[in-house]
């Protein structure tokens, strides 16, 4: 991204006031998946059945057309899996809507990737969380990595060049970080970084899969030494505390240049958030997307000045901007205050005075099976216990 | 620069914000601010005028920011973002 002539004001608090419309709008068609990720942000597996029918994806389309929505990252679930999903990514195409879709490479079959490499319109990313089977099938699930690496293969092949490689940076895969490089390169794809975030199942995952201190500024010194050829969607933030601000805008977007539109429709605030206190509407209320997106409470909210709370006193707000909202949210942290991951480890301090007081958890949960819960909060869930702290 | 005639590159779209606009390329998936309206009218104006200079005027940039227009125009052109009208 870049900043073309010099800005009377910063852009960042132009950007923090909202936008007409998105800059990037995630877009998760379905819950249904073929894997089940222990990290899963929107704890996908199940599909719902009030999901959006094939004509109700397409006038959200013609809305995002109106709007001048650039492009969609639609995801899931496994966006593949629905029946429509060609159809709706060639209606979008049609529509000067590009597609950038997120996928375990199950269904990227030669045929498919010959399909991909055929327009600019569509881009594709591909999940992997390790180097090596070891490391990414103990969070994706068995065989997910060759099945990925194959997907990967099969785009090469068809000459698509620049797909992305996108891996979720973990405890376990941080070492990992040269290899990855290092695969993207050998399909000439393009690395994205993202943060591990406690939403959905990775809530459960969290405490034993979050990057340590001293991995986050091994990961800090990696991804300026990288700078713009590694992608990071603007995950990492809150490390801009360490020094100099990564590349990217280095803001929470939640509901100012980002919102979430999930498989039945709700709008949330961001794709980390599916949880009630941050969903904004339904593209099927009246006035549609664009309304939610411009009039909703919610929204109009997050575009006025955030309070720092107990970073205001701090000298490196300014660059952290206080991090990551649903980070905070579902480590049960206030949102007026440090990152969990904080540089300087005022979240980590806050963790561990956090005591027993009940963690908010995701409004939605499609697992397949009965997620991994970590047993040591399943008290919260007692009436007694919200009782007593409230 | 500012003597030849410029257009929008084909695969790349312009939407207008409060700040400015914004300037997405399809090919590249290269996403740029432009962060005045001012910048913005000139920009729109580049097809209809036969050099950048006179986009420039009809936009209203004054001749001593008219320097500045040229690089933010350059920095556009070397992101592939503008095409030369003759080159094209």
């Amino acid at each position: 991204m870049s900043a073309i002539a010099t800005p009377a004001i910063r852009l960042v608090d132009q950007l923090e006031s909202g936008l007409d419309a998105p800059i990037c709008l995630t877009w998760e068609l379905t819950y249904a998946c073929n894997l089940a990720c222990v990290h899963c942000l929107s704890s996908s597996g199940r599909r719902d059945p009030r999901e959006l029918t094939t004509a109700e994806c397409m006038a959200v389309i013609d809305e995002l057309e109106r709007m001048q929505v650039f492009y969609v990252n639609i995801g899931g679930g496994e966006p593949t899996v629905r029946r429509d999903f060609w159809e709706l990514v060639d209606y979008a195409v049609e529509h000067r809507v590009g597609v950038k879709f997120s996928t375990n490479g199950s269904r990227i079959t030669p045929e498919v990737a010959a399909r991909i490499a055929r327009t600019d319109y569509v881009d594709v990313q591909v999940s992997l969380d390790g180097a090596t089977a070891s490391v990414n099938d103990r969070v994706r699930g068995p065989g997910s990595f060759d099945t990925a690496i194959r997907a990967m293969e099969n785009l090469a092949a068809a000459g698509f060049r620049g797909f992305k490689l996108s891996v979720v940076v973990t405890r376990e895969n941080v070492p990992q970080l040269d290899a990855f490089k290092g695969l993207a390169d050998r399909f000439q794809a393009q690395l994205r970084l993202t943060r591990l975030r406690p939403s959905g199942r990775g809530a459960d995952v969290w405490d034993e899969l979050h990057p340590t201190a001293e991995q986050q500024r091994a990961l800090y010194e990696w991804l300026l030494y990288h700078g713009e050829s590694v992608l990071t969607g603007d995950s990492f933030f809150h490390l801009g505390g360490y020094g100099s601000a990564l590349p990217g805008l280095n803001l929470c977007g939640a509901g100012r240049v980002v919102c979430l539109i999930d498989p039945i429709g709700d709008v949330y605030a961001c794709p980390f958030v599916i949880h009630d206190e941050f969903r904004a509407g339904n593209v099927r209320d009246p006035g549609g997307f664009a309304r939610v997106w411009r009039e909703s409470e919610l929204f109009t909210e997050l575009r006025h000045p955030q309070h720092a709370g107990a970073c205001a006193s701090c000298g490196l707000f300014d660059k952290c901007r206080g991090g990551c909202m649903a980070a905070k949210f579902f480590t049960g942290l206030p949102l007026a205050g440090p990152d969990p991951e904080c540089v300087l480890g005022h979240g980590e301090r806050l963790l561990a005075e956090r005591g027993d007081s009940p963690i908010p958890k995701p409004s939605v949960d499609m697992s397949k099976r009965a997620p991994r819960r970590v047993s040591a909060r399943a008290c919260d869930e007692s009436p007694l216990a919200l009782l007593r702290s409230p | 620069m500012l003597d030849r005639g410029w257009r929008l590159a084909p695969k790349v779209a312009l939407r207008p914000e409060p700040f400015g606009a914004l300037v997405y390329h399809f090919g590249t998936r290269r996403l740029s601010f432009l962060k005045s309206r001012l910048l913005l009218d000139v920009v729109s104006a580049l097809a209809d005028h036969g050099s950048a200079r006179d986009a420039c005027r009809a936009a209203g940039v004054a001749e001593d920011e008219m320097p500045r227009y040229e690089r933010a125009l350059a920095t556009l052109a070397g992101s592939g973002m503008i095409v030369a009208r003759d080159a094209a």
